[in-house]
């Protein structure tokens, strides 16, 4: 899932300066589950706008903001959209530009998208994947190297590896010895880190469609 | 072939010692350093804005060595430059001349000066000597044909002291498989963990330079002991805490070191960190 937080209310507030009437969009997918754009955000952040001497026309959370189709059926239409002078859009930016697709309007973010994350409990997540566009988890034990390596050292650990740790974090296990020590345990036979691993592709099979639709 | 290759080929104990680019234009007082290690190494390696702080480039620095007539050791690191880059320069730093290149991932950004920058990591080290390697052949990453190609005397880098171990003996086989000649190690300290170490990696057909590192002061002995991986026996800390001139007695215990490598390795690594101009009395009290 998308990992997104709340920019600070300042800039927030800063961006918006030129305008008045505000609607706000939260998301019920990615940025509910971050706290950060769902019902509960959009609410707090209605009411701290309105101290800022905003008027909010209104807000929804749409199911998924990322998603033209449900921008221009659930959004587009509805009336307290059109009152308003500019729309803040809690999602991450794929959702911001779903919007912006499909609204003639003005728009501004409230978040930071961070990473695609794992969750593993609230507030505490992890960049296991990079979405690099060809995965190669299968040979690395399931264990991704290009998100969980800072150099994405994709043959094996830099030098930097001391007792386990990652030199750029000595907090962090080096994902190398993760990959190491925990396919020993599982009994995998394929002989990890043995074999050549070529240069990746970082072309990706899905070709970006940016054309405005006439 | 390179002069430096040649010598590593001999079996003769081979000395190396490093440079570092200054923060700046002015190489005035580095070229001095070199002209006082030019003659009684046999290379000079210069290092890749090293712990990503941003400096003059290796390539120029070791230009101007090689103009002097001596023979400089190209470090390039995989952090800042994508395979086009990487390649270009490979091409670029051959017709400057320079053909002993050591290559390393390099100190990641985030624990230096650029925080914000952007890593670049396209290659690794194992698939950026391979494809040094290829550059020989004549053909590059995709397979074009070039006009004119490279001749190289690739090196790498292992340490010792990381742990697990085993990870970096596999790594130093496959470093050595894709194609490097020589390698440079971490600081050792321990003779006898180094000694274990040569065992471990004794089927690889490889010249070894193991490092040291002039110990300077009692404070700089804590840094080193910060850094990680680098094991410092306490006799050897004991020596320089209580001694009256701390730099004279990390000068001593380089030699002393150095000696006893004379008998059983291939050769040693000097980093002296900007005291680089002791390094010839080192070397002289080594023999
Ligand atoms: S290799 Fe890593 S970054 Fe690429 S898709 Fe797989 S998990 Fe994601
Ligand atoms: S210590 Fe391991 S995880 Fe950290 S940069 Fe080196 S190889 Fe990557």
């Amino acid at each position: 899932m998308i990992i997104t937080v709340q920019k600070p209310l300042e800039e927030i507030i800063e961006s918006l300066k030129q305008y008045k009437k505000i609607f706000v969009v939260g998301c019920a997918a990615c940025a509910t589950k971050c706290q950060t754009g769902g019902e509960e955000a959009v609410k707090k952040m209605a009411d701290d706008l309105k101290k800022n001497k905003k008027e909010v026309t209104g807000y929804k959370v749409l199911d998924t903001p990322c998603d033209v189709r449900i921008v221009k059926k659930d959004l587009s239409r509805l009336p307290e959209v059109k009152a308003a002078d500019a729309l803040l859009i809690m999602a991450c930016g794929g959702g911001v530009q779903a919007v912006e697709r499909v609204i003639d309007m003005p728009l501004y973010p409230s978040l930071n998208p961070v990473f695609l994350g794992t969750i593993e409990r609230i507030g505490i997540y992890n960049e296991f994947c990079k979405i690099c566009g060809d995965c190669i988890l299968a040979e690395t034990g399931g264990i991704c190297p290009i998100s969980r390596c800072p150099k994405g050292m994709l043959n094996g650990p830099c030098g930097g590896a001391v007792e386990g740790k990652c030199e750029v974090d000595r907090d962090n296990d080096c994902v190398w010895v993760l990959i190491f020590e925990k396919n020993k345990k599982k009994n995998v036979k394929e002989g990890i880190l043995k074999k050549y691993m070529a240069p990746k592709t970082y072309s990706k099979p899905v070709k970006l469609n940016n054309k405005e639709k006439k | 072939m390179s002069k430096f290759c040649e010598k590593l080929n001999k079996n003769k104990f081979v000395i190396t010692a490093e440079l570092f680019p200054p923060k700046g234009t002015d190489v005035e007082s580095l070229m001095k350093k070199s002209d006082l290690l030019g003659p009684i190494v046999d290379g000079i390696n210069v290092t890749d804005n090293q712990r990503a702080s941003m400096r003059l480039g290796s390539m120029a620095i070791c230009r101007l060595i090689k103009e002097k007539g001596y023979e400089p050791i190209l470090q390039m690191t995989c952090r800042d430059r994508n395979r086009i880059a990487l390649q270009s320069d490979l091409l670029s730093a051959y017709v400057l001349g320079i053909e002993n290149v050591l290559i390393l991932s390099g100190d990641h950004n985030k624990i230096g000066e650029y925080k914000d920058a952007k890593p670049v990591y396209d290659l690794d080290t194992v698939q950026l000597l391979t494809v040094a390697k290829q550059l020989e052949t004549g053909v590059d990453m995709v397979g074009k044909h070039l006009k004119g190609s490279p001749k190289f005397c690739l090196g790498a880098v292992v340490n010792p002291t990381a742990s697990p171990v085993d990870l970096q003996v596999i790594m130093m086989g496959k470093k050595s498989q894709a194609g490097a000649a020589f390698f440079q190690t971490q600081p050792i300290y321990d003779i006898e963990q180094y000694k274990g170490f040569l065992k471990l990696v004794s089927q690889h057909k490889v010249k070894i330079l193991p490092g040291v590192i002039l110990i300077k002061s009692a404070q700089f002995i804590k840094f080193l002991l910060n850094m990680p991986g680098v094991n410092i026996p306490d006799k050897i800390v004991r020596r320089i805490e209580q001694a009256s001139d701390p730099l004279k007695e990390g000068m001593k215990i380089c030699s002393e070191i150095i000696k006893e490598l004379r008998s059983f390795a291939d050769g040693v690594h000097i980093m002296a960190i900007g005291m680089e101009e002791y390094i010839p009395e080192i070397i002289e009290n080594s023999k």
